[in-house]
C-alpha cells in the first residue's frame, strides 16, 4: 500500500509538475465549451437573401420587407431584371433568391393567385430546405393576416402546439450535453493512453515492471489522479452550462455526478485498454483522436438524430458510448428523470467499462518483447 | 537542393518503415469518410406519435389516417391518458404527442372552429421545428378536403393565394451526402497535414535525433522544405483517393475543373502544415504538440462550418473565421465540387489563404532555430 501511495505521488508529481499539461487539461475544456456553446448553431438567422422584384408594387414591397424584418433575412443583393442567378449562387454571397414576376399585385387582384419563386443554393441541402420553409411560412402568414383577415372562413382546424422541455428550441440544449461527453471521452482516453505508452516509449516502464508493484497497481496509479482531474472537469462544464447557458438541471445533481463518474470511468478504461494496443505515443494518440474524435462527432447523437441513420450506424453508432452518455444527461437535465427510465444506459456504460477493463488485463504484458 | 532530396527521402523511408502507422493514416480516413457521410444527415425519415383521440368520431378517424399515410409519420401508441403520452416523450419512444379533444367534430362543424393539441419533444430544436411543420401542413391539406368535402365543393381555395414555388438548384433531391463529403473529406485532409507535420519535428525532439540534424551543414529553409514535401504529397494522395470513392459511392457529381480543387489544396496544406511545424517547434512533447493540435481540430472544424451553417454564429465568430484555413478550404471545396465556381469566384478565399500559409510558415521558420 505505501508502495503504491509513493507510486501515485509520483504520477500526481509528473502531472503538476508540467504546466502546459495542467493548462491543457483545465483551459481547454473551459475555452471550447463557451466557444461552441455561444458558435455552434443551427437555428436560423441573418441568412443573406437576394431579392430580384421585377414589379415594384405595393403587395411585392410588403411580402420583402415582411421577409426581411423577420430576423431570419437580410439583404444581401438586389437584383435586377436580367441579372444572372447563377452567378450570384457561384460567387457564394446569397443562399436564396426572391423572385416576383411582373405586374405581380395586378395577377393577384385579377385572378385571386400568383406564384412567387424561391430559388435556393441546394449546395447545402438543409439550409436550403430550413429558408425555403421559412419564406414560405413568412408569406402565408401575410397572407392570413393582410389580405383575409375580414374574411370569415369556414371549418376551420387550428393547432396550440407545446414544445416540451425546451420552449425555446435553443439548440445550446443539444450541443452542452453533447460537447460534455466529448470533451470528457477525449480527454480522459487520450491522457491515459499517452501516459501509459510515453513510459513503454521512454523506457520507464520496464523500471515500473521491475519494482515490487503489481501490474494493477500501476494502472490504478496511473489512472487515479486522470480520474480525479476529469471529475473536476466534468464538474467545471455542468457549473459553465447552467451559469452561462442557463442550461437547466431538474433532475438530481448527485445523480448526474455518479453518472458522470460512470462515464468518465468508462473513458478511462478505453484509454488503458489503446495503450495497451499501441506500441509508442504517436499510434496511441491517432487511434485516440482520428479513430474516437469524428465518430464521436457523428455518431454520437450530438448533431446528428440516431433515429434517422440507416440500419449499419445505428448499430455502430450503439458501440460508441458517449451514444449512451449524452441520452442519460438530456434526460436528467433537461427531463428530470431519475434512475428508472435510464438504467438500461447505465448498465450499456457499465457493460463497456467491465469489458474495457477485462481486455486490457489481458493485454497487459508484464514481459518485455 | 539536393540535400532537400535527401530529406525528402529520408522523410519518406521513415514513413514507410512504419507500417502501422501508414495504414493508419491511408486508411482511417477514407474508412470514416465512407461511414461517416451516412450517418451526417439532418433528414427526418420517421416520427412516432402518440394519439390521444377523445372523440373517437368520423373526423378524427380520418385524421389519424391521413397522418399514418404521410411517409414521415408512424402512430405506435393510442390511449385516452395523454399523461401516457408524456411518459413516452420521456422514455424517447414518441416524439410527438397529438391530442384530438372530445366534441372535436362536433365544434368543428357547429362552431366553425376547433382545436388540435400538438406536444413536441423539443430537446433538439431544430429536428422538433421540422417534425411540427410537416404535422402542421398535413392538418392543413386535412382542413381544406373537409372543407371542401362539407361544402360539397370539388376543391377549396382561399380568395386570395399566393403560392411559394421553390426550386432547388445543383442539388435538386437535396442529398445531403454530397453536402457532407466534400466537408469530410476536407476535416481529412486537414488532420493528416496538421498530426503528421505536428508529430515530425517533436518526435526527432524527444529521440534526440534532432542534434544529430543541427549539427549537419543543411540550411533550415532546405530541411523544412525536405519536411514538409513527403507530406504534401501524402495528403494530396488521400484527398484524390477520397474524392474518387465519393465519387464512386455516392455518385458525387465533381461540377468544377479539379486542377482548381487540388492548385487550392496544395495551398491550403502549406498553411496547415505550417501551422503543425510551428505547433512543433515551440512543443516539447509528443503528448503537448497532441492535445494543441486537438485544440485546434476542434476549434477549426466546428467554427469552420462542415456541421452548422456560419450564417447562424455570432458576427464576432464570422469574423474570426477569416483567419480560419478550413473556413476557406471547406467553402471553396463545396463551391467547386458542387457548383462549379471558377478561380475568380474565388478570389477572395485565394487572397486570405494565401496570407494564412505565409503567417504560418514564417512563424515556424522564425521559431525554429538550429541551436538548442
Amino acid at each position: 500500500m505505501k508502495q503504491f501511495i509513493g507510486f501515485l505521488r509520483k504520477e500526481f508529481l509528473h502531472i503538476f509538475r508540467d504546466p502546459r499539461t495542467m493548462i491543457i487539461i483545465f483551459g481547454l475544456p473551459i475555452i471550447q465549451l463557451l466557444l461552441f456553446g455561444k458558435v455552434i448553431n443551427t437555428d436560423l438567422q441573418d441568412s443573406k437573401i437576394a431579392i430580384l422584384d421585377q414589379s415594384h408594387d405595393n403587395t411585392t414591397r410588403e411580402i420583402t420587407s415582411k421577409l426581411l424584418s423577420s430576423g431570419y433575412f437580410v439583404l444581401g443583393e438586389e437584383l435586377l431584371p436580367g441579372d444572372d442567378v447563377e452567378d450570384v449562387f457561384r460567387k457564394g454571397k446569397v443562399k436564396m433568391v426572391v423572385t416576383f414576376g411582373t405586374n405581380f399585385e395586378q395577377d393577384l387582384e385579377r385572378d385571386g393567385k400568383v406564384d412567387v419563386q424561391l430559388l435556393a443554393d441546394a449546395s447545402d441541402p438543409n439550409t436550403a430546405r430550413m429558408l425555403t420553409n421559412y419564406a414560405t411560412g413568412i408569406i402565408n402568414d401575410y397572407v392570413k393576416k393582410g389580405k383575409l383577415q375580414n374574411l370569415q372562413l369556414p371549418h376551420q382546424i387550428g393547432t396550440e402546439v407545446r414544445m416540451l422541455y425546451n420552449e425555446g428550441l435553443k439548440s445550446v440544449y443539444m450541443f452542452v450535453p453533447g460537447i460534455m461527453a466529448m470533451i470528457l471521452m477525449l480527454i480522459s482516453a487520450m491522457m491515459t493512453s499517452i501516459s501509459i505508452s510515453r513510459e513503454k516509449e521512454l523506457g520507464t516502464m520496464e523500471v515500473l515492471l521491475a519494482s515490487p508493484l503489481r501490474p494493477i497497481q500501476i494502472v490504478l496509479g496511473k489512472v487515479t489522479p486522470y480520474l480525479l482531474l476529469s471529475f473536476i472537469n466534468a464538474v467545471t462544464i455542468i457549473v459553465l452550462g447552467v451559469f452561462v447557458f442557463g442550461v437547466p438541471i431538474k433532475g438530481s445533481i448527485l445523480f448526474l455526478m455518479a453518472e458522470s463518474f460512470l462515464f468518465i470511468l468508462m473513458s478511462l478504461s478505453l484509454g488503458i485498454l489503446i495503450s495497451t494496443i499501441a506500441p509508442n505515443q504517436m499510434v496511441a494518440m491517432l487511434i485516440s483522436v482520428l479513430a474516437l474524435m469524428l465518430p464521436t462527432i457523428l455518431l454520437s447523437g450530438f448533431m446528428f438524430p440516431i433515429a434517422n441513420m440507416p440500419f449499419p450506424l445505428k448499430i455502430l453508432s450503439s458501440i460508441m458510448p458517449p451514444r449512451w452518455f449524452i441520452v442519460i444527461i438530456k434526460n436528467i437535465m433537461l427531463k428530470g428523470t431519475g434512475i428508472t427510465y435510464v438504467w438500461k444506459e447505465t448498465l450499456i456504460l457499465m457493460f463497456m467499462t467491465f469489458v474495457f477493463i477485462t481486455l486490457s488485463i489481458k493485454n497487459f504484458k508484464t514481459r518485455l518483447e | 537542393m539536393k540535400t532537400i532530396l535527401y530529406v525528402i527521402q529520408k522523410e519518406f523511408i521513415q514513413v514507410k518503415r512504419n507500417k502501422t502507422m501508414l495504414r493508419m493514416i491511408v486508411m482511417i480516413p477514407l474508412l470514416q469518410m465512407l461511414v461517416l457521410v451516412f450517418a451526417a444527415t439532418y433528414d427526418l425519415k420517421n416520427v412516432n406519435i402518440f394519439l390521444v383521440d377523445k372523440d373517437l368520431s368520423a373526423t378524427s378517424r380520418q385524421l389519424a389516417s391521413k397522418l399514418e399515410a404521410s411517409p414521415f409519420f408512424t402512430i405506435d401508441h393510442t390511449s385516452f391518458n395523454p399523461e401516457e403520452g408524456e411518459q413516452e416523450l420521456l422514455r424517447n419512444n414518441d416524439d410527438i404527442v397529438l391530442i384530438i379533444p372530445p366534441n372535436f367534430e362536433h365544434d368543428l362543424m357547429r362552431e366553425d372552429k376547433a382545436n388540435l393539441q400538438l406536444l413536441v419533444n423539443a430537446i433538439d430544436g431544430s429536428a422538433a421545428q421540422l417534425s411540427y411543420s410537416y404535422a402542421t401542413s398535413v392538418i392543413r391539406d386535412f382542413n381544406k378536403n373537409i372543407i371542401a368535402d362539407w361544402k360539397g365543393l370539388p376543391k377549396f381555395n382561399a380568395p386570395y393565394q399566393i403560392n411559394t414555388v421553390s426550386r432547388f438548384w445543383y442539388n435538386s433531391e437535396l442529398e445531403y451526402k454530397w453536402y457532407m463529403a466534400p466537408g469530410i473529406l476536407a476535416i481529412l485532409v486537414t488532420l493528416i497535414g496538421l498530426f503528421l507535420s505536428g508529430m515530425s519535428l517533436v518526435k526527432e525532439k524527444e529521440l534526440g535525433t534532432i542534434e544529430q540534424l543541427n549539427v549537419t551543414p543543411i540550411r533550415k529553409i532546405h530541411f523544412l522544405t525536405g519536411k514538409l514535401i513527403p507530406f504534401v504529397i501524402i495528403a494530396l494522395f488521400d484527398l484524390s483517393f477520397g474524392l474518387l470513392l465519393a465519387k464512386l459511392a455516392f455518385n458525387l457529381p465533381i461540377v468544377g475543373s479539379l486542377w482548381l480543387i487540388f492548385g487550392f489544396g496544395v495551398l491550403y496544406l502549406l498553411g496547415i502544415l505550417g501551422l503543425g511545424l510551428f505547433i512543433s517547434t515551440v512543443a516539447d512533447t509528443q503528448q503537448q504538440v497532441m492535445f494543441v493540435t486537438y485544440f485546434f481540430m476542434m476549434i477549426f472544424i466546428l467554427m469552420g462550418g462542415v456541421f452548422t451553417p456560419v450564417d447562424s454564429m455570432p458576427h464576432w465568430a464570422q469574423l474570426l473565421n477569416q483567419c480560419n484555413p478550413v473556413f476557406h478550404f471547406m467553402r471553396i471545396m463545396r463551391m467547386v465540387v458542387l457548383k462549379g465556381s471558377e478561380f475568380s469566384d474565388l478570389i477572395h478565399e485565394f487572397i486570405a489563404l494565401c496570407i494564412i500559409g505565409v503567417t504560418f510558415l514564417s512563424l515556424a521558420l522564425l521559431r525554429y532555430r538550429k541551436t538548442a
